[in-house]
């Protein structure tokens, strides 16, 4: 039966598409092959989801070998939705790469461009289906390693230095990765994360254990940019191709914050993390300067997809907030707004790739009246950006919602009133830009620059309304992720019921 | 077609009006003829809704759950079926008079003000019907962000500024206090439904009322109490058809809506008296009440005055949701409908005197009156009514405020109230004396000046001067309807006598 193979299914298409779009070399060709394939994993993610819904979660066991000695493939509703959202978000990507792509990479680089997108898309999968933590790091390393090479792919020179940027802190965070991963197989034999959890039982209050578990947090937290580990992440998303930033930005520090919980609550387990090793004290602290700080740095940026990239680390803020409560209404929090900053930053960075190939630039100064001549464009700019603020009727605003009554319930007052007023730095950044597109008038010189393509192509536009529409329709009705993630908060909380 | 489906249509017809009226651009007539059918058919399917509102029926709809046990629905009930009826039928005047200043003036982006308006009014008819606090907050927020376009219509410096202390001050405190005060109310109850007596009795006591209150009374940023008043001067950059419809009627009533509608389905009048944690409200109401008419006598703009009579004016409702018993809740009801009609007089002026004269100080308009009869008469009367003078309706409603605060037995809060009252006129009434009984200042030739103006009338086009004389008549109206609006509110103030 099929259905019973698709978690193996979930990551062989990908990856093994990947080799096949290098070997075929032709360009459209390999674009629909990548179409193809991003829908047939969403398809397979689709199926996965609605399994674990219905009969609970999934174990295979790859090539037959059962755990502990083979890998094995775990899916529950908190895996399934990422593997949704990962999926998601490249099949709305991909019909909308080409038309960016020929502006932005040379085009005898195309296939390799978008086979290291499959790679990059792979690793991520893999990361969010295995129950191996070993196997953890190895899709981990293909997942970064394909995208430094999509960054460094970006128009400018300065993305080859934002990609070593990167690669430096990204290579420290998986090296670390590895040293927990090392520390923790010392002390109890095994790399499956179920059975490492029972292991952990008894030696949990050794020294290693707990230098294990440093070691694998602060890498993770390398990984998804938790302020202040967060260098690397501003640069990468300004410079990088369009596409890749849209893709990266929705997924990637989605992935590793699905790590995070995996390993916090799954592997660790709550009672240790939060009672013996109190890491609320950390996280609680770091994820609202993330907020704050970078929602302040974001308002001082002249370049639009930099100060999205800053926007995104508060974002992330957010998300280990609402970890940080360690609580079914908290953890709910924090799936919900994975998967709703997927689709508002999804948005927001697919109407930068539509102004970036209309202007050639995506300055703040270049963008004035542009919501007269690109009206369609920066509607859907104001849709994502209220989304950000947390505009009722829209995802952000769900996403806020359950962060509050997570704190209330911790009756951290100043934690909900916070994370409220934090919501109005993002509406001055926001406003920032709708101000110079919707009431400057164009000077002569960025009229200019503008008619080298008239329009924005409806292969572009489509996607961008796609992401736009979703985070409107997943406001006004969200029962589907917020029922998927009450329900793998519980489960990560109570254990798999 | 049910009462409870007409709640719903009552929202969405206003925003298919808006839909359509955007697409028209290229043809004024049609667009016009669009928006006057869409607020006519608003105004023919509110009216119905009154007679199961005056016998008492809640007819109620659930048009999506958003969250479990939070839907987005609709529910009938006295105070919003006034504040809907006031907002839909002032809605028709200000669109015959908006079409008459809007091509008066040969203003730009038409299409988009005329669209975002109706949109605005789909949000108002939203907030009044708003079955619970949750969608109360959807469409209070909608409506922010619809009248920010309008409030920002010239797109100049000016409008710049404008539009981001309107949007800051209302989008700040309604995010970071009615947010706040609605998700704390959701924990304390699990429900955030406008209940008859209240929700939260039992739930909530000593100065944590008092703290939940505040949060909803600045949340309320609309309401434009002390000190999150700015916006609503700032806002008057506006083209005055905005200022009259949005900033006397639909977005400052919707605040101080929010802030009763809370007071009585939330609190529960009884148990907020009770706890005594209403009185430092009352004060906060009346300090705002007497500053604001105090700066207002400052002002020479007229528009700048109005404003700040405003901000005095919707301070009056505060002080009587806040005093909690039922006189001073109704007094509050009503005034949501006199001032809005009165204010709505002197705002109409206001633009017909712009039209015609391109005055906009007060200090102008010496002698205007002979000039502009009925445009000065119908300011006088307006005036009139806000003040609160017989026989125009708003002698009804400050008489209601009056009684509240002698009931609650706060002498200096009723002191307060006259005193404010005695500022009114004399803020209000030189406008009108001026017009009529001051020689013209146009001209250095007093004899010239007189004869000149004794002459000729030279009105604003007729499409704005009907509607202000209509809503002149309306504020006359309202002082004989008085007995069937309280027949209407009274079973909303009714819960207090209920109980012992």
């Amino acid at each position: 039966m099929i259905a019973e193979q698709l978690p193996i299914l979930q990551i062989i298409i990908p990856l093994l598409s990947a080799p096949l779009c290098v070997v075929l070399r032709q360009r459209q060709l390999v674009w629909a092959i990548e179409v193809a394939v991003c829908w047939v994993s969403l398809a397979c993610a689709i199926g996965l989801l609605v399994q674990t819904m219905d009969h609970g979660p999934i174990v295979y066991d790859v090539g037959g070998w059962p755990a502990p000695l083979g890998i094995v493939y775990q899916v529950d509703p908190l895996a399934a939705l990422v593997l949704v959202i990962v999926t998601s978000v490249a099949s709305v990507v991909m019909p909308y790469a080409p038309r960016v792509l020929e502006a932005e990479v040379a085009k005898e680089k195309h296939y390799l461009f978008y086979a290291a997108l499959l790679l990059c898309m792979t690793g991520l999968l893999g990361m969010t289906i295995t129950g191996d933590i070993f196997n953890v790091f190895v899709f981990l390393e293909i997942s970064s390693l394909s995208s430094y090479a999509l960054i460094s792919m970006g128009p400018q020179r300065k993305a080859l230095m934002a990609s070593y940027r990167y690669l430096v802190m990204g290579t420290i965070g998986s090296t670390f990765l590895l040293i927990g991963i090392g520390l923790a197989y010392m002390m109890t034999g095994t790399l499956n994360m179920v059975d490492l959890a029972e292991r952990l039982q008894g030696v949990e209050s050794s020294r290693t254990i707990r230098t294990a578990f440093a070691f694998l947090t602060v890498g993770i937290s390398i990984k998804m940019a938790i302020f202040p580990l967060h260098v690397w992440l501003p640069d990468a998303y300004a410079y990088a191709p369009s596409v890749v930033t849209s893709f990266l930005a929705s997924t990637a520090t989605k992935v590793s914050c699905y790590l995070l919980l995996r390993v916090i609550f799954t592997v660790f387990g709550v009672t240790f993390a939060f009672d013996a090793m109190r890491l609320d004290t950390v996280l609680m602290p770091l994820s609202l300067a993330a907020i704050f700080v970078a929602s302040t740095v974001a308002i001082y940026q002249t370049n639009v997809k930099r100060l999205l990239a800053y926007s995104s680390i508060a974002q992330i803020g957010y998300l280990v907030l609402g970890l940080s409560f360690a609580s079914v209404t908290g953890l709910t929090a924090c799936m919900v707004h994975m998967f709703n900053h997927a689709l508002m930053k999804g948005t927001l960075f697919l109407v930068m790739g539509c102004i970036a190939l209309r202007l050639g630039s995506v300055e703040l100064s270049d963008m004035k009246g542009l919501g007269r001549r690109m009206p369609i464009v920066m509607g859907m700019f104001v849709i994502g950006g209220m989304n950000l603020i947390g505009i009722p009727l829209t995802s952000g605003f769900i996403s806020k919602w359950f962060l509050i009554k997570a704190a209330m319930e911790k009756d951290l007052w100043i934690v909900a009133l916070a994370t409220l007023v934090s919501s109005l730095l993002a509406f001055v950044y926001i406003l920032r830009v709708v101000e110079v597109a919707y009431f400057q008038e164009p000077d002569a010189e960025t009229l200019l620059k503008d008619e080298s393509i008239a329009k924005t192509p409806l292969s572009m536009l489509v996607p961008t309304a796609v992401m736009a529409v979703a985070t409107i329709v997943f406001g006004v009705y969200p029962t589907l992720p917020v029922t998927v993630a009450q329900q793998a908060a519980e489960m990560l909380l109570w254990g798999g019921g | 077609m049910n009462p409870e489906h007409t709640l719903a249509v009552a929202v969405f017809l206003p925003l298919i009006g808006a839909l359509i009226v955007s697409t028209l651009g290229a043809t004024p007539n049609l667009r016009e003829a669009v928006t006057l059918i869409t607020s006519g058919a608003l105004l023919a399917i509110v009216i119905p809704l009154l007679g199961p509102a005056m016998s008492g029926e809640q007819p109620a709809i659930n048009l999506v759950m958003v969250l479990p046990g939070l839907p987005l629905g609709f529910k009938l009930e006295p105070l919003g079926m006034l504040f809907s009826l006031v907002a839909s039928g002032l809605w028709i005047v200000t669109s015959v008079y908006s079409i008459g200043y809007m091509r008066g003036h040969d203003e730009k982006h038409q299409t988009r003000f005329f669209t975002c308006f109706a949109i605005a009014i789909a949000a108002a008819q939203g907030i009044a019907f708003a079955r619970n606090v949750f969608t109360l907050f959807i469409f209070y927020e909608v409506l922010t962000f619809s009248t920010f376009p309008l409030v920002t219509h010239y797109g100049d410096a000016a409008a710049k500024r404008a539009g981001r202390i309107y949007l800051g001050i209302l989008l700040s405190t309604s995010v970071a206090f009615l947010l706040l005060a609605t998700i704390w109310t959701w924990q304390l109850t699990g429900t955030l439904e406008f209940t008859s007596g209240g929700i939260l009795a039992g739930k909530v006591d000593g100065p944590m009322v008092g703290i939940l209150l505040g949060l909803y009374a600045f949340g309320s940023g609309k309401a434009a109490l002390m000190p999150f008043h700015r916006w609503l001067p700032a806002a008057m950059v506006a083209p005055t058809p905005v200022s009259a419809l949005l900033h006397a009627v639909a977005v400052v009533k919707a605040g101080v809506f929010t802030i009763t509608k809370v007071v009585v389905y939330i609190f529960g009048i009884d148990l907020l008296r009770n706890s005594g944690m209403n009185l430092w409200l009352c004060y906060v109401a009346a300090f705002t009440l007497l500053a604001a008419s105090l700066i207002a006598i400052t002002k020479d703009n007229l528009k700048e005055r109005l404003a700040y009579s405003t901000i005095s004016q919707l301070s009056y409702i505060v002080l009587g949701a806040a005093l909690a018993n039922s006189w001073g809740v109704l007094g509050a009801g009503m005034h949501i409908a006199m001032h809005a009609v009165g204010k709505i007089t002197l705002f109409l002026c206001a633009g017909a005197i712009f039209v015609a004269t391109h005055k906009t100080l007060v200090s102008q308009l010496d002698g205007l009156g002979r000039r502009m009869p009925f445009t000065m008469g119908a300011f006088g009367i307006g005036a009139l009514c806000v003040i609160g003078l017989p026989p125009m309706g708003g002698s009804w409603s400050k008489w209601f405020l009056a009684l509240g605060t002698a009931e609650a037995g706060q002498l200096w809060l009723l002191a307060a109230l006259m005193i404010s009252s005695l500022l009114n006129i004399a803020y209000l009434m030189p406008i009108a004396a001026r017009a009529f009984f001051l020689p013209s200042a146009d001209d250095g030739d007093h004899e010239h000046a007189s004869k000149h103006a004794g002459g000729k009338i030279r009105e604003a086009p007729l499409l704005c001067v009907v509607p202000l004389c209509i809503t002149a008549i309306g504020c006359l109206i309202l002082f004989f309807a008085g007995g069937e609006i309280y027949e209407l509110l009274q079973p909303m103030a009714m819960v207090t006598e209920v109980s012992p």
